[in-house]
């Protein structure tokens, strides 16, 4: 019962104060300082357990850095190689740099003042990325040169981990929390190895992950995909997640890097959507609850000794942490808006800095005091962050020269289409759009299709394309077109229902089965209802003309009129539908429209000059105008 | 007067003359512009609506590159379509009788070459003559063309901006009847015509 109403506390708090922060423009990393703090220092209802918790919710990071590897696909990593190593790359350096060179002036030691600097070169990807969606600055140049930044820190936060220990002053290694996901691992059988087999076993555990992910991995997830069970997918991903974990623990590596490794290596597998939707809602949480204990952690104490002296350290951070950023967007080309949004919208220490102040702490790296006073002034940092995107966006943005006259975009993301369900109609409608170059993200839930399309070069991925997570991680949001094409009737008018209402910018266009299911597909709010089989049977109908002895350009006539005439009953019949089902007055309506199609058909073959008849029709015999 | 402008151009995407022109009458107030590949790309014409078209409209405008002399395929199976028997031409068929037409075109050759002995041997209005005489089976008043010689190099030339301000004119001042219909019929070209009423560069 201890844990259970541990465990309330915390996610009422978290329920009543992420929602609000989240309202208040604050985003959710403050919500859940915020609830820390009232539960901690506010009102005392947590108390020292939270240190513990702490280590256990530190796995959040790990799983953090698994879905950050997940989404760095090698490819891409590549084509972003000039802005990483350059804009990013600079940031990290010049920023540690400036930082340790003024703990120095302060008195610290250099090592202290190096881990100092480092620590808080890095800006918060949890508060900075989520804006940029929130506010749709993604795609402007500001926005993708600071995701460019948040990615080398995010990539620097491993050889950071690495080099934490090299730090320690004096070897003082606090080394109390035996399962810290960061820190070294009680001593094992791994330790009494001599050295030449650990640097060995090392290698090994490495060269393990990066060709078991490439060999071993996807065909085990393919098998299990294959049951469709998905919570045993779930369990797999989180074994996946934990074994690394626990053997890059054994070692005594970062199992954050380890991790990180494996989501790299799986990028480019069919099973990355997949895998996403799979970790996220466990990363969420357990980074939630570091947050908490972040903010339980905070010592009051500290902050009414001397609140001054503690803001004025935050915007001196800032501004320092600014200064950089703005000289290296003019010096990299970014201009008016765009240079705004980068300087201040990086300007804050992150999360990150409450890891590595707890890893720094245990290896002896910083002292107990300077690590609480700058877990205090990297959560001011980050409360002033939200402050500092509402000064952008109502009084810089608008005052600097509008993106008018600036060079287009590339087009990385225009004319974007997620395709769900690759069967019979999905891959003739994909093969079309690819071949017209058109990027394409297809959704199914057959492992064995899905390999065989991957193998082709499609942009395919496992999952079941009703799951709302997977639609979103398909990048639904940034998609122009939404192309739902599942073989299962019910399932395909939920999945419309469900994006029209979730994401009503994008274009759907639906398969449906029948002429009935048009009608409920567009009820569900589907632009465009195509029935699967019209248009060959239609084809097929004109062949048989042909066959029958009709001239072939005859026939296709016949076809034309004939589905010009389907359609427009199709239009005028849904008003007389009913959702229900087939009532007297859509039968009757349905055979008068019938009949006008005998009709007309009937009056075709008479060969009677009708107006209704139109096309390549000759004036009559006996007319003296010619 | 109300101008239909029907634009019939395969490749729009290529378009240096035909689809800026089509956009600028798409701006112009009280023109109604169709882009008959985008309306009919498989070619089914609906006859019906276009022919309702026909009597909302006074004047009918075919905007096209020229090709092989004629126009682009659309325009000719728009005519066997939906110029019938009994509606365009034809005892009981006087639904266009008075209506105005004309070709606005552009041709990559230059207009040097549209001369009795110049590389087309004709002048274009004669190049048209098939217009011409349909016009006049439906009973229309058939103007000369309004023509973009030397295509190709409009662009490079940097003389769209004023085909595009003579093209506005003609239209507007068709629209407000201002046009001389009688010296338009007469005319080799509405070039000159149009010139005339395009708005000044200073005021436009």
């Amino acid at each position: 019962m201890e844990i259970l109403a541990a465990g309330f506390v915390y996610l009422v708090a978290a329920v009543v104060a992420v929602p609000i922060a989240d309202r208040l423009g604050l985003g959710s990393v403050l919500g859940y300082l915020i609830a820390g703090v009232v539960i901690g220092p506010v009102l005392g209802i947590v108390g020292h357990e939270t240190v513990e918790l702490q280590h256990f919710a530190e796995f959040g990071v790990v799983m953090m850095l698994f879905l950050v590897g997940l989404e760095l696909q090698p490819a891409m990593l590549w084509r972003m190689r000039t802005q990483l190593l350059g804009l990013g790359g600079l940031q990290v350096i010049g920023t540690t740099a400036l930082i340790a060179a003024v703990a120095l002036a302060f008195g610290l030691v250099w090592q202290a003042a190096l881990a100092l600097g480092m620590i808080l070169a890095l800006s918060s990807t949890a508060i900075v990325l989520q804006t940029l969606n929130e506010k749709g600055w993604m795609q402007t140049i500001g926005g993708k040169s600071a995701f460019s930044v948040l990615l080398t820190q995010d990539i620097a936060v491993i050889p950071m981990l690495a080099l934490m220990p090299l730090l320690a002053v004096g070897g003082t290694h606090g080394d109390d929390h035996g399962t810290d996901a960061h820190g070294h691992a009680a001593p094992t059988a791994f330790d009494a190895l001599p050295d030449w087999a650990q640097a060995l076993a090392i290698l090994a555990i490495i060269a393990a992950i990066i060709l078991g992910g490439r060999t071993v991995m996807r065909p085990v997830f393919r098998f299990i995909a294959e049951a469709r069970l998905r919570e045993i997918f779930t369990a797999a991903a989180l074994m996946l997640v934990i074994g690394i974990a626990l053997a890059m623990n054994y070692v005594g590596l970062s199992p954050a890097l380890g991790t990180f490794l494996a989501g790299v290596v799986l990028s480019d597998s069919e099973y990355r959507h997949e895998l996403e939707s799979d970790i996220e809602p466990f990363k969420g949480l357990l980074l939630g609850l570091f947050f908490i204990t972040v903010g339980a952690g905070v010592d009051f104490g500290l902050l009414f000794s001397n609140p001054a002296g503690l803001v004025a350290l935050a915007v001196g951070l800032m501004a320092l942490k600014a200064a950089v950023l703005y000289g290296l967007a003019t010096a990299f080309g970014l201009g008016g808006a765009d240079r705004w949004l980068f300087t201040l919208g990086l300007a804050q220490a992150g999360e990150f800095a409450f890891v590595l102040f707890g890893f720094t702490l245990g290896a002896g790296v910083l002292p107990a005091e300077l690590v609480s006073t700058m877990t205090l002034v990297v959560a001011l940092t980050m409360l002033l962050t939200p402050l500092l995107f509402i000064l952008h966006e109502k009084v810089l943005a608008p005052r600097s020269v509008t993106s008018a006259d600036r060079a287009p975009d590339e087009i990385d993301e225009a004319g974007t289409v997620v395709v769900a369900g690759i069967g019979r109609v999905g891959q003739i409608i994909t093969r079309l759009l690819i071949t017209n170059g058109y990027k394409v993200t297809v959704l199914d839930h057959d492992p064995e299709t899905i390999d065989n399309l991957s193998r082709i070069g499609f942009r395919a991925y496992y999952g079941d394309a009703t799951r709302p997570d997977l639609l979103h991680s398909a990048g639904l949001e940034t998609a122009t077109l939404f192309i739902a094409a599942l073989d299962d009737r019910d399932k395909q008018t939920a999945l419309v229902r469900h994006v029209a209402h979730s994401y009503p910018d994008v274009i759907i266009h639906a398969r449906a089965l029948d002429r009935h299911h048009v009608y409920e597909l567009e009820n569900a709010g589907a632009h465009i209802a195509v029935r699967e089989t019209f248009e060959a049977a239609l084809s097929m109908g004109r062949d048989a003309l042909v066959a029958l002895g009709n001239h072939p350009f005859r026939a296709e006539t016949a076809r034309r009129t004939f589905r010009a005439h389907d359609h427009r009953q199709l239009d005028a019949l849904h008003a007389t539908w009913t959702a229900e089902g087939v009532s007297a007055s859509y039968i009757d309506a349905m055979r008068a429209h019938s009949q006008t199609l005998f009709d007309l058909m009937k009056e075709d073959r008479l060969d009677s000059f009708d107006r209704s008849d139109h096309g390549w029709t000759p004036p009559p015999k006996g007319d003296a105008n010619l | 007067m109300k101008p239909l402008v029907y634009l019939a151009h395969p490749r729009l995407d290529r378009s240096e003359i035909s689809g800026p022109l089509f956009e600028a009458a798409r701006q112009t107030e009280g023109i109604t512009c169709v882009d008959l590949y985008a309306t009919y790309p498989t070619f089914e014409i609906d006859v019906a609506r276009e022919q309702r078209r026909l009597v909302d409209h006074d004047a009918i405008v075919f905007l096209h590159p020229i090709y092989w002399y004629s126009a682009p395929s659309i325009v000719r199976e728009w005519q066997d379509l939906v110029l019938e028997y009994g509606f365009a031409y034809g005892k009981h068929g006087h639904a266009l009788d008075g209506k105005v037409t004309f070709n606005a075109v552009s041709c990559g050759a230059l207009e040097t070459s549209y001369r009795p002995g110049g590389g087309n041997g004709a002048h274009l209005r004669d190049l048209l003559m098939p217009f011409e005489k349909t016009a006049d089976l439906c009973r229309m008043r058939y103007l000369a063309p309004f023509a973009i010689y030397g295509a190709g190099r409009a662009v490079e030339e940097d003389r769209r901006k004023g085909h595009l301000a003579a093209w506005q004119g003609l239209l507007t001042a068709l629209r407000d009847e201002r046009l001389d219909l009688r010296a338009a019929h007469a005319a080799l070209t509405l070039n000159d015509i149009a010139a005339s009423h395009a708005a000044k560069p200073e005021t436009a």
